[in-house]
């Protein structure tokens, strides 16, 4: 077959369209991984909780995340008897180091790990332009680096503080649940190194996860429940003075 | 009836030829596994899991190190994984030869957990570790992946 000028002008089109159908293979990385068989979500007992900040480095050194930025942190709490409704809190570095020690001056003293909600109907989700954030078939709230503008509106959206924009790539950036390391097996780098076990990942989906038995047998408060934002991060031991 | 329909064609055609390019334009630019799932790129879920892991979790220690599991099963830092204190390894995991992990300051890992602090639960135990050690290191007195000083009597005590 001759290739006239007018067939050519034909078979462009058609060999460019053919060929984005060759780039377009998706990287498979855990080939045994179903996403409809699983339901992510993590269980935190603030009983158990030390502030060692032990999550924190390994979060930061698992995923990257710049200095100065958190996808999970931790707060130390001071709620004095008399006023409950004002607790004081820190969170110097994220938690990152420990916390400094403190006087004891009556009240309650407790730390509160926080990290990305995952939540069902999450706001950041809901607000972005672009389709550059969502809810994966299994549960886990993820950012599409390639597609996000970085216009902030789900740093804004987020009733958690959970977000933040990378300053080197200028996307929004939080919480993937580690799932580089959950699709693989693996728990999060935050659930392998927490000494005490206050965090741990649960699969909702598995039936054999420890995760049941705990929710039936505890007293399980999620943050800000009045938001409605159907969080799967479950706080077992929660003051009501945590925001 | 169907006299001087001509512009109508006209029109018809240049909408006709609008529609074709918003097709092909639109299927140049949205990925293809948009939509795969939701209103996201599909393909993102692969992407972010393709990313390499850092830590290489207790099991993979504990594949090579059983002496080591051996002492920690006989103290309270059983429940405490490897990397919580020796830093992320996954690198040495997978080329123990060449990658080798650092010897901790104890002085330092140890007090991470285990400086008082009035926030920590009371069961947890704690010390203020200037009046405890006086600056030596913990691991002059505590082995630490067994961490309990075994006096003569818990050691008699521990063989019944």
């Amino acid at each position: 077959m001759d290739i006239t000028r007018r067939r050519l002008l034909v078979l462009l089109p058609a060999a460019a369209m053919a060929w984005k159908y060759v780039l377009a293979g998706t990287p498979e990385a855990a080939p045994n991984y179903k996403l409809t068989e699983h339901w992510w979500g993590m269980l935190i007992d603030i009983t158990k909780c030390i502030g060692c900040g032990s999550c924190v480095r390994a979060c930061a050194e698992e995923n990257d995340v710049p200095e100065g930025y958190y996808r999970t942190w931790i707060e130390r709490y001071h709620v004095a008897d008399w006023k409950i409704e004002k607790p004081e809190v820190e969170s110097p570095d994220g938690g990152k180091n420990g916390f400094p020690p403190h006087a004891d001056d009556g009240g309650k003293n407790f730390f509160v790990p926080k990290l990305c909600n995952h939540c069902v109907d999450s706001p950041c989700t809901q607000v972005c332009p672009v389709g550059a954030t969502f809810i994966t078939p299994d549960g886990v709230v993820l950012v599409d680096k390639s597609y996000c503008l970085g216009c902030r509106y789900c740093v804004q959206a987020c009733p958690y503080g959970c977000r933040f924009l990378n300053p080197k790539t200028r996307t929004a950036e939080k919480c993937t649940l580690c799932y580089h390391r959950i699709t693989k097996g693996l728990t999060t780098a935050c659930c392998e190194v927490c000494p005490t076990g206050a965090r741990q990942l649960a699969d909702l989906k598995n039936p054999k996860d420890p995760i049941h038995e705990f929710l039936r047998t505890h007293t399980i408060q999620v943050l800000k429940p009045h938001m409605a934002t159907g969080a799967k991060v479950f706080y077992n031991g929660m003051d009501g003075s945590v925001r | 009836m169907f006299k001087d329909i001509e512009h109508l064609i006209r029109l018809a055609a240049v909408i006709a030829l609008a529609l074709v390019a918003f097709v092909i334009l639109r299927a140049a630019v949205v990925p293809l596994s948009f939509g795969q799932y939701g209103h996201y790129r599909g393909a993102a879920i692969g992407e972010t899991a393709s990313r390499p892991v850092a830590f290489a979790g207790h099991d993979t220690c504990e594949a090579c190190h059983t002496d080591v599991v051996d002492q920690k099963k006989l103290g309270k830092h059983v429940v405490v994984a490897c990397e919580a204190c020796h830093g992320a390894l996954a690198k040495h995991a997978d080329d123990p030869g060449s990658v080798q992990p650092t010897k901790l300051d104890t002085a330092l890992v140890c007090a991470r957990c285990h400086e008082a602090n009035s926030a920590k639960p009371k069961g947890f135990p704690q010390v203020a570790t200037a009046d405890h050690s006086g600056g030596l290191a913990c691991d002059t007195c505590h082995q630490p992946h067994r961490p309990k000083i075994e006096t003569a009597k818990s050691e008699t005590e521990r063989k019944k």
